[in-house]
């Protein structure tokens, strides 16, 4: 029989085991004491000396025990001792679980979206070698290739293993019901081949298929084979009308594909190259995805396609002019704008988790005050300080596992709920949102949350415990300098919790006030009370520049003569979008060197200034009366002016789209900026030209109206279709609505929502550790203040007292957070807008708001030690 | 529990329990008065050490127990050894033996 097995029978047999341990060493007793006796000693004495030589009897049946028991069996009765002391303490039990879940709870839940985000790869082949390619021009850095542009880069490259392209446009689905617009992108024949992306039905794009006399295909996305054809996997072969062209479908994509810049997109078409667009080098509108050849590093590529684009400016000096190479990793690309607001809010969760924990931690000092005199009668009775040690460390993991337990429960819930606050738009640009949950690896984040807490949680009490002697624990000594010792353990950890709160607080403060600079930023115009709709006129009906002027004509009446309605403006692009559609433009009489002059292009009807309330800065709009029959003007903005006509007045001045151009447009008006991108985007030139003498066949309708804009929606769709219900009408949207789910306002809405919540809380447990130590330093010096008020020390004198010693604490606290708010308000200066790191009058408020909080908080011990009777205080031990 | 005695030297309680058994099972209290005796009071073996260091061998199977009656009516828990404890002891005999020399050639060198 192996020791093992000996284990297991002695285990089972515990009762007789004990009960013949026992047994065993009183017979010695018996016989020592026996042979004492012989020895000439009395029978009392004997008894005594006996027992005294034989040492703890507990104490040596538990190392026999230890001997034969399994380790198990003894951390079995930790963890039970440990339930009971939770059980018998159930106030503390549920303050210090909740605290600890609602720390772990904020942690976990915003760990899940970073790993959603962040951490897990993406879902393609070694997506870490993956680059997305853009040309880079005087006004920014990542615009669109033109499609002979991505061939010479494909053929010139040697340094990536394959080069594709794609496009984000959506297409116009020919249905039952009329047009319909759908998600859709295109792409370069070996676009899913780069990916490493197969198809889980079908065949993916072969090398070629995009030769323009082949059938056109697409792919479909698995949401869309599910909700477009239930799953049917009949589906391949089936034909689909898209933009007045027959589609085959010839696959569908895996179920975890997804491409964020993008999507959303259900069908995956061929890119062809048969429009106009891709036989100019000129016309930008494809986004290159490249995979890295296996030892070739990024700064080598970037360095070889710069070279290939220099190359390209210097063979096509008119449309190449300023077109540089520009890469990223695809990473960057798919998650870049919200890494960093990821990483703050993981940080603002990890402080919070700091202060829960710290708190919890000190309610446990706290408590092992009172447990001083347990803990030295169980050492008395034979406890060694290993058991001890043992034993809070078991309890720190218990209180741990229990937080954890619940926190990950309020996690996945709250994961839920902040996914359900995500506009559904934006949601779709984040498809690895998809994977988010409680998956291996935020389970592992959770079991080492609960490791440091477990951790932080034994060490405390025991920090305590090994300078406690048993003697001063079992004479009730534990007044005098420990209960010193503990006030200033105490106090340190509530400066740390208050900085921290602070830090939390400042953050909160200065996200909250980026947000509402942003919303109540200049931007141009009156956002309330519009609505809007797109619309496209598509097919030979509106091949027509008067075909689609007449169809505009008549939609502009009708939708007037709806109720309310003050004033109707077309737009080829609406604002606060990404500020696309920019054109070149020269100056009449300046000499021309190939300046690369790039502003946003746009053409509004005459109704769109009134509609979206803009203002004139000198010149005049233009009407409706300015059509193709009329000399050409146009409207510039105030950043097109100040860039591009410094110290002189535009108005009167003409420019032309193109050097060759022989019919100019007159500027006949300068506006105030339009926010035409982001709305933290920096302000930028755009021009604007007449509807009537400029056509567009994809417009966006706005209304301004008296009445409530939302309810407006409806009747402006169906007005529309009456014009013509050959007409695709879709996206219908209120421009407040657009603000409010645009991607920057939804990433700092939610920001300064998420860290200030955070920053409550963490407001919330700081004045109540502060409150904890305040209230045990009074209740340690009751005798004191008694003494005092004996002496003659007035009311007045204690509240200053008391209110002193925690106002040290808030001072330094507060001080200390201001300190490091700064560098981390710098940390994330990005996600400011409008609003400096140092914001002072921010930093202000934090400090008082925080001080008023905290010196409340300690008001209450204050009063209490205030309303002390000299005479009870004196009388207490 | 005198402090002016040697410890025994660590490792020892076990190979001196077996060897004390070689002679005729005995009660815990027997070895350690067995151990007295026979080392001339020099040695003694605390009871905190004893009982521990007793089911340490059970569980190896090197000792096994039963309960009897001594010579005065009581019951006892009697100590035997085993095969396997004969022959640990005389594994723990050779090891013990070698260290010693070794100790005592040093010394002697360190002498001369």
């Amino acid at each position: 029989m192996s020791p093992v097995f000996r284990k297991l029978a002695i285990l089972l047999g515990r009762g007789r085991f004990r009960g013949e341990l026992d047994e065993e060493m009183a017979f010695h007793r018996e016989q020592a004491e026996k042979e004492l006796v012989m020895g000439g000693m009395s029978r009392e004495e004997a008894r005594l000396a006996a027992m005294r030589q034989f040492g703890n009897a507990t104490r040596l049946r538990e190392r026999s025990h230890e001997q034969v028991g399994f380790r198990i069996e003894t951390v079995l009765q930790d963890l039970r001792f440990a339930m009971r002391q939770l059980r018998m303490n159930p106030g503390f039990a549920i303050t210090a679980v909740s605290i600890l879940a609602l720390g772990i709870a904020s942690s976990v839940a915003i760990f899940a979206f970073v790993d959603a985000a962040l951490i897990k790869p993406l879902p393609y082949k070694d997506p870490s070698r993956l680059m997305e390619l853009y040309e880079a021009i005087p006004i920014g850095p990542r615009f669109h290739l033109s499609y002979p542009d991505y061939l010479d880069w494909k053929r010139e490259n040697r340094v990536f293993s394959s080069l594709d392209v794609y496009e984000d446009q959506g297409f116009m689905e020919k249905t039952p019901d009329g047009l319909r617009p759908a998600d859709g992108a295109r792409v370069s024949d070996g676009f899913f081949k780069t990916l490493g992306v197969t198809p889980v039905l079908g065949r993916d794009f072969q090398y070629g298929e995009d030769h323009p006399d082949k059938p056109r295909t697409t792919l479909l996305s698995y949401s869309a084979w599910e909700r477009r054809y239930g799953g049917n996997p009949n589906v391949l072969g089936q034909v689909v009308t898209l933009d007045g062209a027959p589609y085959t479908i010839i696959g569908v994509l895996p179920r975890d594909f997804s491409f964020a810049p993008a999507e959303p997109a259900d069908f995956w078409a061929i890119e062809m190259p048969t429009g106009g667009c891709e036989k100019n080098r000129g016309c930008h509108n494809l986004f290159g995805v490249a995979r890295l050849k296996d030892g070739v590093t990024f700064a080598a590529a970037f360095a070889d396609i710069k070279t290939i684009a220099q190359n390209l400016e210097k063979q096509y000096p008119v449309s190449n002019r300023e077109q540089w190479a520009n890469m990223e990793p695809l990473t960057d690309r798919i998650v870049g704008n919200i890494r960093l607001i990821l990483l703050t809010l993981l940080c603002g969760a990890g402080l919070l988790l700091l202060i829960a924990s710290v708190n919890v931690a000190s309610l446990l000092l706290a408590r092992s005050e009172s447990r001083r005199r347990e803990m030295a009668v169980r050492g008395a009775l034979g406890a060694s300080p290993k058991r001890l040690v043992r034993q809070f460390a078991t309890e720190g993991l218990v209180l741990a596992a229990i937080g954890v337990a619940i926190g990950a429960g309020v996690a996945q819930a709250s994961m839920r709920m902040l996914t359900a606050l995500i506009p559904r738009d934006d949601l779709a640009s984040m498809p690895y949102l998809q994977g988010l949950g409680l998956n291996g690896r935020v389970l592992a984040f959770s079991v080492v949350l609960a490791l440091f807490a477990a951790a932080l949680f034994a060490f405390a009490p025991m920090s305590r415990l090994r300078f406690a002697k048993i003697s001063e624990g079992l004479s009730q000594g534990g007044r005098g300098s420990a209960g010193l010792a503990w006030r200033r353990f105490g106090a340190n950890l509530v400066v740390i919790e208050l900085a921290t709160a602070t830090v939390l607080l400042a953050g909160a403060g200065l996200l909250g006030k980026s947000f509402y600079r942003l919303l109540h930023a200049d931007i141009g115009m009156e956002p309330d009370h519009i609505a809007i709709v797109d619309v496209a006129g598509l097919g030979e009906k509106y091949n027509k520049d008067e075909q689609t002027l007449a169809m505009a004509r008549e939609l502009v009446r009708q939708v007037s003569a709806l109720p309310g309605v003050k004033s109707v403006g077309l737009t080829n692009k609406l604002p606060i979008e990404d500020g696309d559609v920019t054109s070149n433009f020269h100056v009449v009489g300046r000499p021309f060197h190939g300046e690369h002059y790039g502003v946003a292009w746009r053409s509004v009807s005459a109704g769109y200034w009134p509609a979206l309330g803009t203002r004139l800065v000198s010149g005049r709009y233009f009407t409706d009366a300015d059509d193709a029959t009329r000399p050409k003007v146009v409207i510039i903005n105030q950043a097109m002016a100040r860039q591009y006509f410094p110290g002189e007045d535009p108005v009167g001045r003409q420019i032309t789209m193109e050097s060759t151009d022989k019919n100019p447009a007159l500027i006949v008006g300068e506006i105030y900026d339009i926010q035409e991108g982001q709305l933290d985007a920096a302000p930028r030139g755009a021009m604007y030209y007449p509807f009537n003498q400029d056509p567009q066949s994809y417009f966006s309708v706005l209304v301004r109206t008296s009445q409530q804009e939302a309810s407006l929606l409806s009747s402006l769709s169906t007005t529309i279709h009456s014009v013509d219900p050959g007409l695709a009408v879709y996206d219908p949207m209120t421009m407040d609505r657009k603000i409010h789910d645009a991607p920057h306002t939804y990433l700092h809405r939610s920001s300064a929502w998420l860290v200030g919540g955070f920053s409550v809380m963490a407001l919330l447990l700081g004045v109540v550790g502060l409150y904890g130590v305040i209230a045990y330093s009074v209740s340690q010096r009751t005798r004191e203040i008694g003494v005092r008020m004996a002496l003659g020390a007035e009311r007045g004198n204690v509240y200053r007292m008391v209110l002193g010693e925690a106002g040290r604490l808030v001072f330094v606290g507060v001080a200390a957070g201001i300190a490091s708010a700064i560098p981390a308000a710098l940390l994330m200066r990005s996600l400011l807008f409008g609003v400096r790191a140092w914001d002072v009058s921010t930093l202000l408020a934090v400090a008082v708001l925080l001080s008023a909080c905290a010196l409340l908080g300690s008001y209450l011990p204050a009063h209490r030690a205030a309303s002390v009777s000299p005479a009870e205080a004196l009388r207490t031990d | 529990m005198g402090k002016n005695q040697p410890d025994l030297l660590p490792g020892t309680l076990d190979m001196l329990i077996l060897k004390t058994l070689t002679r005729a099972p005995l009660h815990g209290y027997g070895i350690a008065q067995s151990i007295k005796r026979l080392s001339d009071d020099v040695l003694t073996v605390e009871e905190g050490s004893l009982y521990p260091a007793l089911q340490r061998l059970l569980l190896q199977g090197w000792v096994k127990a039963e309960w009897k009656m001594t010579d005065t009516r009581r019951r006892a828990r009697y100590y035997t050894l085993t095969a396997a404890g004969r022959k640990q002891l005389g594994l723990e005999l050779s090891q013990f033996e070698q260290v010693i020399g070794a100790i005592g050639r040093v010394l002697r060198d360190a002498e001369a």
